[in-house]
């Protein structure tokens, strides 16, 4: 892999195993090697404790200060406090839950709003700053692979990191030798704690993969199209051959939907209930799973729909044509949002982060190409010895990239240009999709032998929020959740580019929405004043007197329109006579090519 | 090779035995939370939906009397305690939490005009239309014993209404004079009187105890000080004011209720301009009462509804109204600031919660917060077009509906006079009065 200076590889780093040095455990590291370690850990960033330190010395400085100011302010027991005032907390950390920038007060607010204004200001501040605080008490640490001086990580064979970490972790390593269905497409559910496993040939399972325990397996004898969970592990949906079907965890069939015809790519929108589906004929729908009813259906009109993703961060689908461009679509819209043209050849592979700043897609030019998807500009730009076909992000920001049979794992291609991989991995048949499990250091990868869970140290969030996504939740939990976020459910029309804007202060003029409305409504509802009879005495108000004089003024603006009408197409037939005349009289025999 | 994979041990995350509350580990990173706005407006949607599906404010009936109630009074230590009088002189003593009337009395002949309670609580005064103060004991009498006056004044004129003093031993009644008396004297320490006019309405300032306003039939709010001898000023209204009502906790602000549909809040020190105009009564508001906090006030209206405004704006955020209540004639606040007393022209008086919505009894500190939270999400998007829809869609009686829309059209003529008489006339010649100052005749010092 070559950074933007377009160096091809020439060699995979898969399948080079070294020869077996004794492998040590992340803990037992040998004295020199772990001073060293350390020294190159003090180049490349500053090391965690030498950050506490500084924040430390921080913390001292402004105690110093804080002492000279107050002199003589001392504790009972003579000594003075070391560390006055509350503990600091660092930038980046406070950083991380900035939620836009302050409001500004300009010079002429007063009163009731600046102290409104002042006082949310200040409580959006003392959240800002507890969040920070909280950060602290966070169990977890992410993962992480480093190798030693005479290696590299890519080179790293999974059978050693098994071998090299503990017993639980070494069995999220498997395979699954499924040489008959294949090849399989997956899907892990939010949680990461079900997987779903589909099979070309109508091989469907899914089971809880780390205990290992089956769920149900069946076969719907047909073609098995994409494979996706549905809310919780209880639904699943499946596009079959012509139809979407969805099954329970036990593996009942629970509807057969025939208005979602030839989908062969799904995704599912958590918060808004949404599964939306690409289909061979170029329809996108949008189907919601809370009430059975189709919210909206597009014809894109770019022919068959085999490259789908979805913007976690605004619910948007991002969809790949042939052509090279990528679409985004709403529900809400006919068109697409924004067209990009992204690769001179189709597109094969799209991936958008969780932040929906970037995203990363494949095609057939064998490139592979990041973008800022909040100012639509090209970031990074790869180029890969056969393409990749398969796209997945990871939440801490690691991408897979598969190509033929084998998986290749990138870190950070958004920032400095990568040279090599982070990871890579060879499976036994050519690779059909590929998802890294949330919450988890594993990457599921399908294939045409089966499927295989792959080590990714540090592919996955370390710690999760027990209101949100929790995988060790129990039914009963799960069954609350649910209540709440069907409660929660956000409304399909509020899907778009930017979901903040729905807090925002709607600047927009009378004018400005009044053009809106008569855009949408096709015609000026204020163009005309609307007839109210007046009220007349003795009795001549009657209903059917005001509705008999309405009538009359409705039929007088039709008359109106009507000779309108009638004198327009006159003058317009009075003209074409007069032409027929001219041109009768004097014209060549060419003039009939005249348009 | 150093090598650390994500590893929990689950023991951290379950419960250890199923006695335990389950463990819920929370991480705040907002990357965790998408759609953190549209998820907020849902839930303040909810909330306010479900506002209204709870706005219940109807709580109790309380009948017994044989006419009209004319005035009601509060106990100024007993929560539980309501007085009444009625059309017919009687006066009764109501118990709330039991809903009954645990006392009777035949005060006067003729109308109750007007009660209070002295600061203490240990008694209470009425006046009526046969020109006599008496003073009750507060307490029942016991088993055979006989229902026995402190104190009766024979007064010269038909009286009104009385008030107390919050800390000494003086009230203040209105007829055709404001008078302040003594309690252990016969005829008034001292008397007011500013033309030839009669008054329906005084009121002490609760913090700044010597000061006095009284409503004049005259049209204007006049104001005393107990210690000079003449009324300190008044103001001239277009239509007569029926009473008025000190704020409690900003004793400057006073309210009065107007013959004009209106109210109006006056700051004591300038009374050429109201500080705020309350619109939204069809028909004359009768009587006011404010909040113990002194942020919201409640107002009666011959329209038969009863309403509640804040008290900096212009427009109600709340109308009570049921089939059988007809015009009210009088309305408490009561001072646990959560229940609104009012009583009616027909014999009635009715109990509502101050907050529609309000769950009454004790409430778990869960929902406690869950309330608190809700209440904030439904402030923070009150303005949302779809959320202010619902929060302010009232039902209103169809006689009260009609009244608003021909009123609303009476306004419209009128600005739209107003404005085509300026057009045609030299420029400047017609003054542009303030909304606020065009029912205020004159200030008189």
């Amino acid at each position: 892999m070559a950074a933007a200076t377009e160096v091809a590889l020439t060699e995979s780093h898969v399948g080079k195993k070294k020869k077996k040095n004794a492998v040590k455990r992340y803990w037992e590291t040998t004295e020199e090697n772990e001073t060293e370690e350390k020294n190159e850990q003090n180049r490349t960033q500053p090391n965690k404790e030498e950050r506490k330190r500084k924040t430390e010395t921080q913390g001292m400085k402004g105690g110093q200060k804080k002492k000279k100011t107050l002199k003589g302010k001392k504790t009972l027991s003579g000594n003075s406090d070391p560390f006055p005032g509350p503990a600091p907390i660092p930038k980046e950390n406070i950083q991380k839950f900035e939620r836009g920038d302050a409001t500004k007060l300009s010079s002429e607010t007063r009163g009731k709003l600046k102290h409104t204004l002042l006082h949310s200001e200040s409580a959006s501040d003392l959240a800002k700053t507890q969040a920070a605080r909280f950060d602290l008490l966070l169990p977890e640490d992410a993962g992480f692979l480093e190798a030693d001086e005479d290696e590299e990580t890519c080179t790293i064979a999974q059978e050693d990191i098994a071998e090299a970490v503990d017993i639980t972790s070494a069995t999220k390593y498997f395979n699954l030798s499924l040489t008959q269905f294949g090849p399989y497409r997956l899907d892990y559910t939010r949680n990461g704690r079900h997987l779903l496993l589909g099979g070309r040939r109508g091989h469907v399972s899914c089971f809880d993969w780390q205990s290992k325990q089956l769920m149900c397996e069946i076969n719907v004898m047909e073609t098995v199209n994409d494979v996706r969970w549905l809310h919780t592990e209880t639904m699943f949906a499946v596009a079959q051959k012509k139809w979407l079907y969805i099954y329970d965890s036990s593996g009942i069939e629970l509807h057969c939907i025939r208005r979602f015809n030839d989908v062969i790519r799904m995704q599912f929108l958590p918060y808004h209930f949404l599964l939306a589906t690409a289909s061979s004929t170029g329809f996108l729908q949008y189907l919601d799973v809370s009430v059975g009813k189709e919210v909206a259906a597009t014809c894109t009109k770019a022919g068959r729909l085999d490259v789908m993703a979805q913007n976690p961060y605004n619910a948007i689908i991002h969809l790949g044509h042939p052509t090279g461009t990528v679409t985004m679509w709403s529900p809400n819209q006919r068109e697409p949002l924004v067209k990009m043209l992204c690769h001179r050849g189709g597109v094969r592979s799209l991936a958008v982060d969780k932040t929906g700043t970037y995203m990363v897609t494949s095609g057939l030019d064998r490139r592979l190409k990041v973008f800022d998807i909040r100012a639509f500009r090209p970031l990074q730009s790869y180029g890969l010895p056969a393409g990749a076909s398969c796209l997945s992000l990871s939440q801490r920001g690691l991408l897979s990239a598969s190509t033929g049979d084998t998986v290749q794992v990138y870190k950070d291609v958004w920032g400095t240009p990568v040279k090599k991989p982070y990871m890579a991995h060879r499976v036994h048949g050519s690779v059909w999709g590929v998802q890294f499990c949330p919450f988890e250091d594993v990457l599921g990868i399908g294939h045409s032998e089966g499927f295989t869970s792959m080590i990714v140290p540090g592919a996955g969030e370390p710690n999760f929020d027990g209101l949100d996504a929790n995988p060790y939740r129990t039914v009963k939990q799960r069954q609350e959740w649910e209540v709440k976020a069907l409660l929660e459910k956000i409304q399909p029309e509020l899907i778009c580019l930017e979901p903040a804007k729905l807090g925002e202060v709607d600047r927009a003029s009378w004018e400005q929405r009044h053009r809106e409305k008569v855009e949408r409504l096709g015609f000026d509802p204020l163009a005309k004043e609307k007839f109210t009879p007046r009220q007349k005495k003795k009795g001549r108000s009657s209903t059917g007197n005001i509705q008999k004089r309405k009538k009359q003024v409705a039929h007088e603006d039709q008359r109106e329109l009507m000779t309108k009408t009638v004198e327009e197409r006159l003058i317009k037939e009075k003209e074409m006579s007069q032409k027929k005349k001219t041109t009768q009289g004097q014209g060549s025999a060419l003039d009939r090519f005249n348009k | 090779m150093k090598v650390k994979v994500l590893c929990r041990n689950p023991d951290d995350y379950v419960r250890e035995t199923t006695k335990d509350v389950q463990r819920v580990p929370r991480n705040y990173d907002p990357s965790l939370h998408p759609f953190e706005v549209p998820r907020e407006y849902t839930r303040a949607l909810n909330a306010t939906k479900l506002e209204r599906v709870f706005a219940k404010p109807f709580v109790a009936s309380l009948d017994g009397h044989r006419d009209g109630v004319n005035c009601m009074a509060k106990h100024p230590s007993s929560l539980s305690t309501l007085l009444s009088g009625s059309c017919d002189g009687e006066v009764k003593v109501w118990n709330l939490p039991t809903r009954k009337c645990v006392r009777t009395l035949q005060a006067h002949e003729g109308f109750v005009r007007g009660m209070c309670v002295r600061f203490c609580g240990a008694s209470f005064f009425t006046v009526g239309d046969d020109r006599t103060i008496k003073q009750w004991k507060m307490d029942t009498p016991g088993y055979g014993e006989e229902e026995e006056l402190l104190n009766t004044i024979l007064g010269k004129t038909v009286l009104t209404g009385i008030d107390h003093h919050q800390k000494e031993s003086l009230f203040a009644t209105c007829g055709q004079q404001v008078d302040i008396w003594d309690e252990q004297r016969s005829s008034p320490i001292r008397t007011f009187t500013w033309g030839v006019d009669s008054f329906s309405c005084v009121r002490f300032n609760p913090v700044e105890t010597e000061l006095l306003a009284s409503c004049a039939s005259d049209r204007s709010i006049v104001l005393y000080d107990m210690r000079e001898a003449n009324p300190l000023k008044k103001v001239i209204m277009s239509l007569r004011s029926n009473t008025l009502c000190w704020n409690p906790m900003e004793a400057y602000y006073f309210t009065c209720s107007n013959e004009d549909y209106n109210l109006y809040t006056f700051d004591m020190r300038r009374l050429d301009t109201p500080v705020t105009v309350h619109k939204d009564h069809v028909s004359a508001v009768l009587d006011l009462d404010y909040s113990p906090t002194g942020r919201e006030f409640v107002s009666a209206s011959f329209d038969k509804t009863i309403r509640i405004f804040p008290k900096n704006m212009g427009h109600s955020r709340e109308v009570y109204h049921t089939k059988r209540m007809q015009h009210v004639i009088c309305v408490r606040w009561s001072l646990d600031s959560r229940y609104i007393m009012a009583g009616s022209d027909e014999m009635n008086i009715r109990l509502w919660k101050a907050n529609a919505s309000e769950k009454l009894g004790v409430l778990t500190p869960r929902e406690k917060a869950a309330q608190n939270y809700s209440q904030k999400l439904k402030s923070k998007f009150q303005h949302h077009p779809q959320i202010r829809r619902i929060a302010h869609h009232r039902h209103l009686p169809k006689g009260v509906y009609l009244q608003k829309k021909e009123l609303q059209v009476m306004t419209a003529a009128r600005r739209r006079k107003e404005r085509n008489v300026k057009k045609h006339s030299k420029p400047g010649s017609i003054p542009t009065v303030a909304e606020k100052e065009k029912n205020i005749v004159a200030v008189v010092k």
